[in-house]
């Protein structure tokens, strides 16, 4: 826990490990969200007008 | 009872809050008038949305409200126990790490939220204002989380808070605003700036209850200006 966590870098980019794959998570978790589908109660209600 | 002896009744169409009149006058009926007319119960708390609401991209707000929650429940333990509690106790420990866990979820959700809406353009047909609001909240929390990891009574926040001081230090604010004051880091990381986040989060939830969620990009029924 203690020691530095490894960084990746490429080109200009410097950037550690865990937030890459943090970044990469949040990323998964976005595209996720827009296509699963979201459970529904009931039947559809109408477009609010 | 009654003058004449007979039991009194009450009229609950008479005691109860009425609309307010267009001829009354005074602050508060003014007061009232404008919130009637711009939040009234049916918008504050809706029990029917849009189809387009149903999509997990409309759950980030939530669970980043709900994060805020933890954040300040854990946030009362620990100012109410102290430093020499919550780093050498077990129930210390599980507060600390709560209230650490707490704002990684705030902030990961508050940025997905952020996405979405900046995706969706959540800022069109008068919501301006709701967006302007969301980015102050942003700003004010980077500032809540910096006071917070300097404060952590670690060698971990005084590494940062040296370096914290040198970076504020070339900006001209380092007398104002000192990293190395724990007092004002402190009271500005339990006091001022949670309180603003969480009145500014109550705000903004009262803007999207007042103007209702964006319709998606692509509605037909898209309002034109």
């Amino acid at each position: 826990m203690d020691a530095p966590a490894p960084y990746i870098h490429w080109g200009f980019i410097l950037i550690s490990l865990p937030n890459f794959v943090l970044i990469c998570v949040m990323v998964l978790l976005f595209v996720a969200a827009l296509v699963a589908p979201f459970p529904s109660h009931g039947p559809k209600e109408p477009r609010d007008e | 009872m009654s003058d004449d002896g007979a039991p009194v009744t009450i009229d609950s169409t008479v005691t109860a809050p009425q609309s307010v009149a267009d001829d009354e006058t005074g602050w508060t009926a003014s007061v009232r008038r404008r919130v009637e007319k711009t939040l009234p119960i049916t918008e504050l708390l809706p029990t029917k949305q849009p189809a387009y609401i149903g999509s997990w991209v409309y759950v980030f707000g939530v669970v980043t409200i709900a994060a805020l929650f933890w954040l300040v429940i854990s946030g009362v333990v620990l100012a109410f126990f102290g430093s020499a509690w919550w780093h050498v106790s077990s129930v210390g420990h599980f507060f600390n790490s709560t209230h650490f866990w707490s704002v990684q979820m705030f902030f990961i959700f508050m940025v997905l939220h952020l996405w979405g809406q900046f995706w969706g353009a959540g800022w069109r047909d008068g919501r301006a204002k709701t967006w302007m609001v969301g980015v102050v909240i942003f700003s004010i929390s980077v500032g809540t989380a910096f006071t917070g990891y300097v404060i952590q009574q670690n060698f971990d926040s005084q590494w940062i808070a040296i370096n914290a001081k040198d970076a504020i230090n070339s900006t001209g604010f380092g007398g104002l605003f000192n990293a190395l004051n724990f007092g004002q880091m402190y009271g500005l990381h339990v006091m001022l700036m949670p309180i603003g986040v969480t009145l500014l989060v109550v705000l903004h939830i009262i803007q999207v209850r007042a103007k209702g969620v964006v319709r998606p990009i692509d509605d037909p029924f898209q309002v034109t200006p």
